[in-house]
Parts: structure tokens; C-alpha cells; sequence
């Protein structure tokens, strides 16, 4: 039996059992990762990093009704940026995205399968912790987006190059240039969603995959995982560049501004 | 193909099992928004229901400005 690794934070749980980890996100009201998700991210990060017997598994999963995780606390980069001098907020944006990289990085590298099982908002940065995952189970509530455009911005937590990885450049384009979001279907007709159950099915067919991992051998999958899903460094380090180059223009400030205070019933359509 | 009068039955059906809301209480050009009181990502669920249940596609930028179930509708029906 493994033994028991466990944290209860105020975004995020997880906890260990016979070799698989469990990642419940739980921060109202959709899991927007700001800098207190993302110190519990490297917790978890940290705990992944220093096993010293090995885990099979690793499942995320939400437990806000609204879905997986909405991306970015807006609310949080536009408050602190905006309380910063332009020098200071370009820097601390630079290291929030290299610490939140650090992360990802690590559980895409991580030695185990790691299962995304999601539902409802999966936009955004929440996208992006998914694409990190080597399996995203979705039930049919969940809809994908990369709405950053429309704030002037690109995803920054690793998402183009990781869904180039995954699926055709010419869907990436079209996610990534209008800002659409896609329903569970057409995201396993894109090969980005492995599996596909019904409302409210994720987690449990998420256990079931994991429980099956478990009947191999574990440095086999591992070896067979990095053959096939090698991490795009290059990519991401100028992610971070292209990013920041963007933060600093005024379009961003005025974007995440009439974000932040509108009171549009829609601002999340794009 | 469905008409379009039956694509609009169906939505108003569907919008009122899945807010709970009796369905004599809504009408073709109610604003959904006000009348479902539901915010812009209960719309984008909505959304997935609709597509579900249509098997049809329908990117989210079309849906900018539409607030009214005739027009939702209509949307959809040009994707049947």
C-alpha cells in the first residue's frame, strides 16, 4: 500500500489511496486560479515530485457545479496589477507565470498517468491544467474555450503549445482566433477528450481507467508516456515572452477592466 | 428537417426542464436571461444541452446579442 500523502487547502484537496492520487478542486465559484490556487498547485506539484514509492494515477476533478475551472482569477490580475507600478506588475505576472509552468510542467511530466475528469467550464487556464493531463475524461456538460483574446492576451499557462501537441493546427487557430468555446462531443472528434460518459460520469470513469493502469507495469507506462507525449519546452518558454510582451499594452489593462466591471449578462460569451 | 415553429417547441421545453422552470411561464420572445435568471455560463450550459440535443454545432460568437428563444432558435435552425 502506498503510503498516505494528503493536503486540504482552501482551493484544492488531494489525497493518496493504493496508488492513485486524487486532485479535488473546490473553490467557489468556478476554481479561478489565482495566487492562492496556486500555492496549493505547488503543493501538490512538490508532492509529486518528491514519491518515493510509486503512484499509477493521478485524477483532477472539480466539485464546483459550474465545472472544471473557468481559467485565471481576473478579478486578482486586474486588482494587483493595477495597485502596481507598470515595471513591477510586468514582473510579478512574469514570475506567476513561471511559477504556474513550473507546475504544469510537472504533472505532464510526472511519473504517472494523470486523468482529467471534467465537466461544465473547462476555459482558459482550467483548459490548460487539463492539457497538461495525459487523459481528459469529459462528460457532456463540458465545454471547452481559450477566450484570452478578447482581453488582448494569448493563453499563458502553456496552452497553445500543448493543444498543437494534441489536435491540428487549424482547430487550435480557430479556438485560439475566435475565442469559441466546443462542447464535449466535437472535443472528441478532435481527438482532444479520450472518453465521453454522461452527466455527472467523469470522476467515476476517471476511478475505473485508473484502476486499470494499475494492472501494468508502472515504469513501463511511464517510459511509453514520455515516448509519446514529450514536453514543448522551446514553446512555452516563448509563451511566457509573448505573454508579457502583451500585459504591457493598454488593451489589456481596458480589457480585463470592462471584464472585472461589466455587468453585461455576457461576459463570458466571446 | 424539424420546423422551425417545432425547433423553437423543443428549446422552450428543454430551457424549462433543465432551470426547472414551469414551462407555461415562458414565451418565444421572452429575454431567456431574465425570464430563466440564469448568468452568461448557465447560457453556455444551456448551449450544450441544445447542441446535445440537435446534434448540431453552433459556435458562441453567434449567440452575441441574441437574448430572446425565437432567435436562439432561428440560429439553430440554420445549422439543422
Amino acid at each position: 500500500m502506498t503510503k498516505a500523502l494528503s493536503h486540504k487547502g482552501k482551493a484544492m484537496s488531494f489525497e493518496c489511496q493504493d496508488g492513485v492520487i486524487e486532485l479535488v478542486l473546490h473553490r467557489a465559484p468556478c476554481n479561478e486560479i489565482g495566487s492562492l490556487s496556486l500555492d496549493e498547485l505547488e503543493v501538490f506539484a512538490r508532492a509529486i515530485e518528491s514519491l518515493h514509492e510509486p503512484v499509477h494515477a493521478a485524477i483532477l476533478y472539480s466539485d464546483m457545479k459550474a465545472g472544471f475551472c473557468a481559467g485565471a482569477d481576473l478579478r486578482e490580475l486586474y486588482e494587483r496589477s493595477r495597485a502596481m507600478e507598470k515595471e513591477e506588475s510586468a514582473k510579478g505576472v512574469r514570475e506567476f507565470l513561471e511559477r504556474i509552468h513550473h507546475v504544469l510542467n510537472v504533472i505532464d511530466d510526472a511519473e504517472m498517468t494523470t486523468i482529467a475528469a471534467v465537466h461544465g467550464v473547462v476555459f482558459g487556464g482550467g483548459f490548460e491544467l487539463a492539457l497538461a493531463c495525459d487523459l481528459i475524461i469529459a462528460d457532456k456538460t463540458a465545454r471547452f474555450a481559450f477566450p484570452e483574446l478578447r482581453l488582448g492576451l494569448i493563453p499563458g499557462f502553456g496552452g497553445i503549445p500543448r493543444l498543437k501537441r494534441d489536435i491540428g493546427n487549424a482547430v487550435v487557430r480557430d479556438l485560439l482566433l475566435t475565442g469559441r468555446s466546443f462542447n464535449t462531443m466535437k472535443a472528441q472528434q478532435i481527438g482532444l477528450v479520450s472518453q465521453v460518459v454522461a452527466e455527472g460520469e467523469a470522476l467515476r470513469a476517471a476511478r475505473a481507467a485508473a484502476a486499470q493502469l494499475k494492472k501494468f507495469d508502472h515504469q513501463t507506462a511511464v517510459t511509453a508516456k514520455h515516448f509519446i507525449k514529450p514536453i514543448p519546452t522551446e514553446e512555452l518558454t516563448r509563451e511566457i515572452d509573448i505573454f508579457c510582451e502583451l500585459f504591457s499594452r493598454p488593451a489589456v489593462q481596458a480589457g480585463l477592466k470592462k471584464f472585472v466591471e461589466s455587468t453585461d449578462a455576457q461576459p463570458y460569451l466571446p | 428537417m424539424p420546423t422551425a415553429e417545432k425547433t423553437l417547441d423543443e428549446i422552450l421545453n428543454l430551457a424549462a426542464a433543465h432551470f426547472k422552470v414551469p414551462r407555461e411561464k415562458l414565451s418565444p420572445d421572452d429575454d431567456f436571461f431574465k425570464t430563466l435568471g440564469i448568468d452568461s455560463l448557465q447560457a453556455l450550459d444551456l448551449l450544450t444541452k441544445l447542441e446535445n440535443h440537435f446534434r448540431v454545432e453552433l459556435p458562441d460568437y453567434e449567440l452575441q446579442g441574441v437574448t430572446d428563444f425565437r432567435r436562439l432558435a432561428g440560429r439553430i435552425q440554420a445549422r439543422l
